[in-house]
C-alpha cells in the first residue's frame, strides 16, 4: 500500500502502523533511503507492507513520474499495490493516479459525493484507466424510507462496474480509532464485505448479497441488494 | 396495476429529488466539460441554418443552461440576411425526412464522464422544419434533443 | 514544503487591521483538511442563518471543479457565471452572484466546474473577498478539502477560519495539521459534527473533549449525525430553513454565537430511546 495523501497522511494511523515509520514516501523518491528501507511490513497480515506519506511536506514534492516509476518498482515483486488517493483532483490526485493500471471509486450515497466521483470518474476516462465502484455507508432504513439513493440510483447515475456495498457501521469508527483494519474481527459483518470486494478483485464473480431481511413490502416490490 | 399500487404503499422520499436533481446537474456538468461536442454540435447547427440564412458566424453562441426540470440548450445566431434565391433553386425548401439527431444527448448516453467521442464535423444533421424556421435570431431547444416544436 | 508562513499574509501597503474592522464585513473560511466532514453543508446552513437574522452574507464556493455549495443550497439551476469568469473579468460580479430567493439577503458565488484550482490567481481571489466584505456583512468561503492550492486560495482572503472535525482519527489529525498551518492569524474556532452520542458513552467514538483536546480551540458547536442532513442536501433545502429540526437549530445556534451572541454551544441530545426508536419504525 502506499499513501499518496503528503501532508495529511492517515493509512498508517488506519493501519495502526504509525509509531513504526522511519523513512516516508518522499524520502524514497528523493533517493535518501532506498524503498525497502521505507516500507513496513504488517505484523498481523504476511505479504502485506504500506509506504507511509511524508507529514511535513506537501503533495508537489512527488512528481507523477517518479509515483510511475515507485509503483512500476513495487509492481515487480507485489500482486498488488494499492495507492490511496488524496480528496480532491488537484496535484495529489494526479500523482497517486499516474502509477495505476485501474481505480476504485469509493462513493457513499449523498449527492455531493456522488457529483464528485462523477467528475472523478470523468478524469479517469480521459486517461482510459478502467473505474470499479464501491458505495460506502449506505443505511438501509434510509434507503426504505425513500430518504437515501439506493445502490440501484447511484449505480444508475455513475454507470461504473459496482465492486462493493458497504453498509454504514458503527464498529469501523471503533476499528479506526484502535488501528486495526476491520477485517481482522471475523465476527463483523463489515469483515466479509471487504473480503468479497478483495475476491471481485481477484477476479471472482461473488454476488451481492441482502444486508437485511427482506420486509413483507421489499417481497412484494422487489428486495434491494447490498455485499 | 403494480406501478398504482407501489405508488399507495412506497414512500415518496427525498432520494426521488436527488436524483433527478442530479442528473439533471451532472448532464449540465457533462455539457460543460465537453466543449468538443459542444464546438461539433454548434458547427452542425451553423452549417444547417447556413443553407436558409446568412449568418454571423464569428458571433454565433452556443450554451448549455439547467432550469428548473431540465437542460436547455440556448443558440444565439446572428442572421445577417435571407439568402438570394436564383431561378432554378425551389421558391420552399424541400422538406427534410426525419431521422434520428446524430447528436443523441440523453442522460444515459452523456453519462459517458464528460467525454463523449466527438462527432465527425463532416457528418449532415437532418433536423425537422417547422413553425420555428422563420428569422428567429434566439432559437430555444430543450429539453436536450427535441425540437421545440 | 508547506509552511504557515506561505499562506498568504495580508497585502504590502494594507490599512491597519482596526480601520478595515470598521468598514468591512467579516470574511470565515470553512476548512477541515479531511473530506467529507461537512464543510459544504456548514458553510451553506450557517451562511443561511446568518442571513435569515438580517446579515447581507456571500457565499464563495473555492471548489473550483468540485463545485457543491450549489447543489447543497439547491440553487444550482441558477448557476449562470462562476468564481474563474468574475476573477478573469469575462463578467461583473453581479452577474455571478446568485441571490437565494429564500432569503433575500443570501448570495452565491459558485466555483466553475470545468476548470482547475490552479487557474485560479490567489492575489485576484484576495481583492475579490476584499470587494465582497465592502458589501457584505459576512463573507463565508467554502475550502475544498486538502492543503493543495485550493485550500491556499480559499484561505487567502479570510480574516477567521472555521475547523469542522468529526470525532475520528483521521479527521483530528488532519484538522490539527491545518491547523497548524493557518497560524495564529486566524483565531480559528472548531465545529465537530457527526457525534454519535451513544457510541461516545460505550467508549466506541472520541469525546468533544477528546477531540479538544488535542485541537486546543474555540469550540462554536456540536452537531449531531443526523438524517435530516441527508434529506436536506437530497432535496437542496438547508436544514435551517425548517424549524423542526434539531440540527438547523444547531446550526441558527452557531451563527447565532459567530454575530456574537451569548448563547450556549449547541450540542447533540443523548441517543433516542426506545420509543423514540418505536416511533421511527412506524413513521410512514
Amino acid at each position: 500500500m502506499i499513501d499518496a495523501d503528503i501532508g495529511l497522511r492517515n493509512l498508517d494511523l488506519v493501519m495502526g502502523i504509525e509509531k513504526r515509520i522511519v523513512f516516508d514516501l518522499v524520502e524514497v523518491v528523493e533517493g535518501r533511503c532506498q524503498l525497502r528501507q521505507a516500507l513496513i511490513k504488517d505484523k498481523r497480515f504476511d505479504s502485506l507492507s504500506v509506504v507511509p506519506a511524508a507529514q511535513t511536506r506537501d503533495k508537489q514534492s512527488v512528481s507523477e513520474e517518479q509515483m510511475t516509476q515507485l509503483v512500476a518498482e513495487l509492481a515487480e515483486w507485489c500482486d498488488y499495490v494499492l495507492i490511496d488517493c488524496p480528496a480532491g483532483i488537484e496535484h495529489g490526485f494526479r500523482n497517486a493516479i499516474a502509477g495505476a493500471s485501474e481505480a476504485i471509486i469509493v462513493t457513499t450515497p449523498e449527492v455531493s459525493a456522488i457529483r464528485d466521483a462523477d467528475r472523478v470518474i470523468g478524469k479517469l476516462n480521459e486517461r482510459n484507466q478502467p473505474v470499479r465502484l464501491i458505495i460506502n455507508r449506505i443505511r438501509p432504513d434510509m434507503v426504505r424510507m425513500g430518504d437515501m439513493m439506493s445502490v440501484d440510483d447511484v449505480c444508475d447515475i455513475l454507470s461504473a462496474e459496482l465492486l462493493g456495498i458497504v453498509p454504514d457501521d458503527e464498529e469501523v469508527i471503533d476499528t479506526t480509532n484502535r488501528g486495526e483494519p476491520v477485517v481482522l474481527d471475523p465476527t463483523n459483518r463489515l469483515a466479509l464485505i471487504y473480503h468479497k470486494i478483495a475476491r471481485r478483485l481477484e477476479g471472482e464473480l461473488v454476488p451481492f448479497t441482502n444486508l437485511a431481511a427482506p420486509s413483507l413490502f421489499e417481497r412484494i416490490f422487489g428486495t434491494w441488494k447490498a455485499g | 396495476m403494480f406501478d398504482f399500487l407501489s405508488r399507495f404503499f412506497k414512500p415518496q422520499g427525498s432520494s426521488e429529488t436527488a436524483k433527478e436533481r442530479l442528473r439533471l446537474v451532472l448532464l449540465s456538468d457533462h455539457l460543460q466539460l465537453a466543449p468538443d461536442v459542444v464546438e461539433a454540435l454548434k458547427y452542425d447547427l451553423i452549417a444547417v441554418i447556413s443553407k436558409y440564412v446568412e449568418v454571423d458566424v464569428e458571433s454565433c453562441e452556443v450554451t448549455f443552461e439547467q432550469q428548473d426540470r431540465t437542460v436547455l440548450m440556448l443558440a444565439n445566431i446572428p442572421i445577417v440576411s435571407m439568402k438570394v434565391r436564383t431561378l432554378d433553386q425551389p421558391a420552399e425548401p424541400e422538406p427534410i425526412v426525419l431521422g434520428e439527431p446524430e447528436l443523441e444527448v440523453q442522460p444515459a448516453t452523456v453519462t459517458s464522464h464528460a467525454h463523449a467521442a466527438a462527432p465527425r464535423r463532416r457528418r449532415r444533421r437532418r433536423k425537422r422544419l417547422g413553425a420555428g424556421s422563420d428569422n428567429k435570431q434566439h432559437a430555444v431547444t430543450g429539453p436536450l434533443g427535441e425540437s421545440s416544436n | 514544503m508547506l509552511q504557515p508562513q506561505e499562506i498568504p499574509q495580508e497585502a504590502p501597503g494594507a490599512e491597519p487591521q482596526a480601520a478595515k474592522a470598521a468598514i468591512r464585513g467579516r470574511a470565515i473560511v470553512v476548512t477541515s483538511g479531511k473530506g467529507g466532514v461537512g464543510k459544504t453543508t456548514t458553510t451553506a446552513n450557517v451562511g443561511a442563518a446568518l442571513a435569515q437574522r438580517g446579515a447581507k452574507v456571500a457565499l464563495i464556493d473555492a471548489d473550483v471543479g468540485l463545485r457543491n455549495l450549489d447543489i447543497v443550497l439547491g440553487l444550482e439551476n441558477r448557476v449562470r457565471y462562476h468564481l474563474l469568469d468574475v476573477l478573469e473579468s469575462k463578467v461583473p460580479l453581479d452577474d455571478a452572484l446568485v441571490t437565494d430567493k429564500r432569503v433575500a439577503t443570501l448570495s452565491l458565488l459558485p466555483a466553475a466546474q470545468s476548470r482547475e484550482k490552479d487557474e485560479v490567481d490567489t492575489e485576484l481571489m484576495r481583492a475579490l473577498v476584499e470587494q465582497l466584505r465592502e458589501r457584505f456583512d459576512y463573507v463565508i468561503v467554502d475550502s475544498p478539502a486538502g492543503i493543495e492550492k485550493g485550500f491556499i486560495n480559499a484561505v487567502v482572503g479570510a480574516q477567521e477560519a472555521i475547523i469542522v472535525c468529526t470525532p475520528e482519527v483521521s479527521s483530528v489529525r488532519d484538522a490539527d495539521r491545518v491547523v497548524g498551518l493557518l497560524g495564529n492569524r486566524f483565531s480559528p474556532q472548531l465545529i465537530v459534527n457527526r457525534v454519535r452520542p451513544g457510541l461516545v458513552k460505550r467508549g466506541k467514538m472520541l469525546s468533544v473533549d477528546d477531540v479538544n483536546g488535542i485541537l486546543r480551540l474555540p469550540l462554536l458547536g456540536v452537531l449531531g449525525d443526523e438524517a435530516d442532513v441527508i434529506v436536506s442536501t437530497n432535496r437542496g433545502e438547508p436544514v435551517v430553513f425548517d424549524p423542526n429540526s434539531r440540527t438547523g437549530n444547531a446550526y441558527r445556534t452557531i451563527a447565532a454565537r459567530i454575530a456574537g451572541d451569548d448563547v450556549p454551544i449547541p450540542a447533540p441530545p443523548a441517543e433516542e430511546g426506545f420509543m423514540g426508536k418505536l416511533g421511527a419504525l412506524f413513521r410512514i
